[in-house]
Formats: structure tokens, sequence, C-alpha cells
């Protein structure tokens, strides 16, 4: 027997074995996610375990829309996620081309001031960003959320490393054709570091759905909420509808779900790349 | 090139100095447009970044409750730590998560990423699955996790009571004092080993073949093709994940909230809790900047030794 064009032997039987024994121990948090999802509260404990329900309760996942302002929580997150995102590619790559393009006075000093910040926790500074965002009036506002999260070092980092990469003959000679910095920007590097966008892309947004502490401290209002805060919302005040927890477990994690299988292939390089160029 | 080489020929000095002017003058033009490339990103940066940074280490030394006036508060919140027994915890209970969960992630990282680099069919979905736990949503994978680690309930627990353990040995998990850290820890290794996995699969194909085979002609097994031949190889990956991981584990909270809320008592207690306690439970904003100090200082010494060996190796 052959599979994938090697012999079957010992050996390559006792990987296969090992590797599917631990993909089901990754994977059997969400299955029990899925399964208790399509239960009754007082069915999710029964063991042995029925994995697939005899009597699915489809009505959790139309009941979780009207006990908690799910849809709202989402169109928030949403809201967040993508303006977040924007602002971080389009901030990040624009000022990644000066740093890996350009000359300019205080380039060094500038850079350092970005990489001495990507080590440092947001935790060691978050109370007094806190205290400054409601100086500014920021309080209970999405506004917060964006500026804390649009301006990251790390996406300066990342989209620099890979403009290095790109040969500089490329700007010159776009330059010699009278090409000025900011259409150099435009319709050379931005349409080569498409690696590099989609990797900021994918953290960015996975980073951004899935905070917890940051919607946390800023949003107290239940109406600016996001999806994460929501949901924790949720299981204190029904801490025994199992199955509705799980249901509205399920809705949070399928935006995330979408948007890393269609990108997977970018994450892996990007997460690949920007571990070891730094 | 052309400017330079009229400038340095012998043309009129009038048209020298224009040239120099020009050149000046193109200069400044230059670091405009580089300036005006950064200014977006910058700005926001040194407002909503630097300058909080700034702010932590003068409020580490003030009184401050956020709504009276602000006083000097001298050491007073650097002496308070020594007595702050929650803080002694906390500081503690940072260190043993961090020392178990980050070998305890680093050897799973690298098994799964060696076992997941051979040619097996099915590959990409095996590391997409490993990975998914990394990017999904932590307040629903936690939930999961105080379900499936119920003590009274849960599978795990049944599991271990069909497999004939006395139900009075049981652990309790996040509800027992001495299991809640492993529960959390257990918890913090399921979700990022994917991840390091994924640096570590790179690190693996930056391994040139020739090496191993020449472990082959010299006779190797596969366990000292491990050790002579992957291990030294992978120094520099390791160093890179070794400091991430030491990173992440030094600022854990959200899975302890979501887990244990720090508890039982204070026996999951880190030093990231003590700071939002301090701050938005207690609003002593001084003593829990001074406790953020605290974190800083432990997160820059450990880069700082781990870059030093890494230079003597």
């Amino acid at each position: 027997m052959r599979i994938a064009g090697q012999k079957l032997t010992g050996k390559l039987a006792a990987i296969y074995v090992t590797v599917i024994l631990i993909t089901l121990v990754m994977l059997l948090p969400f299955a029990w996610m899925l399964s208790a999802s399509l239960k009754l509260s007082s069915e999710v404990f029964v063991f042995p375990i029925e994995w697939i329900p005899s009597n699915p309760q489809w009505q959790n996942y139309v009941d979780i829309w009207t006990k908690i302002p799910l849809a709202l929580f989402i169109y928030n997150t949403s809201k967040l996620t993508i303006i977040v995102t924007v602002l971080q590619l389009f901030t990040s790559s624009f000022a990644a081309y000066a740093f890996a393009k350009l000359e300019f006075p205080y380039k060094n000093a500038l850079f350092l001031g970005y990489i001495a910040t990507i080590a440092m926790p947001w935790q060691v500074y978050m109370v007094p960003q806190f205290l400054l965002m409601r100086e500014f009036g920021l309080n209970n506002t999405h506004l917060a959320l964006i500026c804390l999260q649009a301006f990251t070092a790390f996406g300066v980092f990342l989209m620099r490393q890979f403009y290095m990469s790109i040969p500089t003959e490329l700007c010159e000679a776009a330059r010699i054709d009278g090409m000025n910095e900011y259409q150099i920007w435009a319709k050379i590097m931005l349409p080569l570091s498409k690696p590099a966008l989609s990797t900021l892309t994918i953290f960015t947004f996975v980073t951004t759905w899935n905070d917890f502490l940051g919607p946390m401290i800023y949003l107290t209002k239940t109406e600016l909420k996001t999806i994460q805060i929501g949901l924790r919302m949720f299981i204190s005040q029904y801490s025994a509808e199992y199955g509705l927890i799980m249901a509205a477990s399920v809705v949070a994690l399928i935006p995330v779900l979408i948007v890393f299988l269609s990108l997977q292939r970018f994450f892996v390089e990007g997460v690949a790349s920007s571990g070891l160029k730094g | 090139m052309a400017n330079s080489i009229i400038a340095a020929g012998d043309t009129p000095v009038v048209t020298r100095r224009r040239k120099v002017v020009s050149k000046r003058r193109r200069k400044v033009q230059d670091a405009l447009v580089a300036y005006s490339f950064i200014a977006p990103n910058f700005l926001g940066f040194a407002v909503f970044t630097l300058g909080p940074i700034l702010f932590a280490f003068v409020l580490a030394f003030m009184h401050w409750d956020g709504s009276n006036a602000m006083t000097f508060a001298g050491l007073d919140n650097f002496w308070r730590l020594f007595e702050d027994k929650a803080f002694i915890d906390a500081f503690w209970n940072t260190i043993i998560y961090t020392v178990v969960s980050v070998p305890a992630t680093l050897a799973c990282a690298l098994g799964l990423a060696i076992l997941l680099n051979q040619k097996i069919l099915g590959r990409d979905f095996f590391r997409t699955a490993m990975f998914f736990p990394y990017v999904a949503s932590l307040v629903a994978v936690a939930v999961v996790w105080n379900m499936i680690f119920n003590p009274e309930m849960g599978p795990v627990n049944m599991l271990l009571y069909t497999l004939g353990l006395d139900p009075k040995d049981m652990p309790g998990w996040a509800a027992d004092r001495h299991w809640a850290m492993v529960t959390v820890i257990l918890f913090g290794v399921w979700k990022s080993m994917g991840y390091f996995m994924v640096i570590y699969l790179a690190g693996l194909q930056g391994i040139n073949s020739e090496l191993y085979e020449a472990a082959d002609l010299d006779g190797a097994n596969a366990w000292q093709k491990f050790l002579y031949v992957t291990v030294p190889q992978l120094g520099p990956t390791t160093f890179f994940v070794t400091v991430m991981l030491t990173i992440q584990s030094f600022k854990v909270f959200d899975q302890i909230y979501m887990i244990t809320q720090g508890g039982p008592g204070t026996s999951t207690l880190v030093l990231v809790y003590h700071i939002y306690n301090e701050a938005f439970v207690s609003w002593d904003l001084g003593y829990s900047s001074m406790i953020a100090l605290v974190l800083f200082f432990l997160v820059l010494g450990i880069t700082v030794i781990q870059f030093r060996r890494q230079k003597e190796d």
C-alpha cells in the first residue's frame, strides 16, 4: 500500500496515528462546542458524550439573537475590526515605505522608537492610556479602541521588513520615469507587497476581533460592546443555559474561521517570515 | 549623479553655489516627503503609545484615584509592593506560569513541527487544525474549557471516573487551589502551540538537507540526527520562540480572567490581573502603574538576558 507516494511502513503508520490523535485532541473542544450548541442545557453534560445530538435543538441558534443583542455586538465588532484593519494597513505600509526606501534626518532614532516598544506589553501602559483617552473624552466610544489599535509598531516593522527585500533599483527606475514617491508607493510597492499586507490583515483582524481586555476597559455601555465582551456578558447572565452559550460561541467563531481559512496560505508564510527576519 | 559631476568640475563659482543651495533645498524637500509618509502612523503611535508609556513612569511615583488631585508619592508605591501579599503571590504565580508554560509550549510546538514536516497526506489540513486554536476567540474556547474541565459533570473527570479514579482524588481543576494553575497552563499551551509550530516549521525548512545526508553517512540514528543536527540548526528559531513565549507568558490575563478569575484565593492571580484590579477596581492608579513597571522590568530583563546568551552561543 502507498500513501502520498510513500510505502506504508511501520514508521509512517506510527506518524499517521500520532498526527491524527493529536489533531483530534486539538479539535475536540470545537467538536464539543458544536455538539453542545445543538443540545438542551440538561443534555450537555450527559456522559458518555452523544457527539451527534439525536434531537438537535436548532432553536438555540434562533434564540441567541433575541436573548442578547448578538447582531449588534457583531456589527460593532465588524465595524471596529474593518476600520482598524484599513487604518493599520494604510498607515503602516505608508510609514514603512519611508523607513525602507527613503533617506531623512533622524530615521534611525524614529525607527528605534518603534522597535523599543515592540516587546513592551500593552498591559504596561494600558492604565495611563485609558486616563489619556478619558481626558480626550473618548471613554465609552469606539474611537478609543480604534486609536489604540490602529497604529502599532508591529505593523510598521512587518511592512518595513518586507519592503527591504524589494530591490531599490525598482524605485530608482520609477523615479527616472518621472514618478514621485507617492506614485511609487501606490503603483509599485503596494502591488508587490500582497503577502505582507495579507499577513498584517489577518494579524490585525484576528487581534481586533478577539480583543478582550481593551473593550472590557473602554466599553461599559451594552450598545457599544463587542462580541467578546458581549459573549462574556451573556455567559454571566445565563450561566446555566449551556446550549445557548455554545451556540453564541459558535457564531462568534465563524467570522474568524472564514477569514483565517481564506487567507490561511499567506498567514503561514507570514508568521514564518515575520518571525525569522526579526 | 549628473549634479555631482558638474559641481566637482571647473564650473563658475556662482552656478556652483546655486547648485549647493538647490541641493540643500532638494534635501529638505526629500525629508518633508519622507516625513509625510511617516506622519499618519507616527502621530497616532506617539500620542497613544509613546505618550502613555512615558506617563506610566511618572504615574508610578504618584498617588492618584483618577478624580481628586494627583499628589507626589515618592517611593511609597515601591515600598508598598513588599507589603502587598497579593502582589507577592501575583509575582510568583506569573513566574510559575512562565517557567512551566514556556518549555511545555516550546516542546509541543517543536514536536508538532517535526511531525508535520514529514511528507504525509493531508499535511496542510493537519497544520491548519493545529493552528486554529490560536486564532479562535478566547472567550468562546475558554467557556468550553470550563465545561470540559467542570469538576462535577465535565467529560474529563467523567472519563477519569470510568477509568477507576476515586471521586475524592478527582482534580477540581479551575475550582481547586492545587489544580487551577494547571488548568490555566494547559489551556495556554493548547491555544498557542500551533502558532509556534508554524515558526518552527519555517526553521526546519531552512535546514540544509546535506547536513542530514552527511549524518546518514556517519551512521547516525534518528535521535542522534535530532540532537546533533536539528536542535543546533534550530538555535535562532528556538531563541526567537523563547523570547516571544516568555513575553507572552508575563502578560497573561484574558484566559485567567475567563477561567479562574485569579482564584481560588490568589492561586492564579498574575501581575496583569493585579494591575487590572488595582487600576479599574480599586482606582489606585499610581500603585497599579508601579506594578506595571515591575512587569516592564521583568520583560526587559528577560529579553536582555536572552539576547546576551544568544550572543555568547
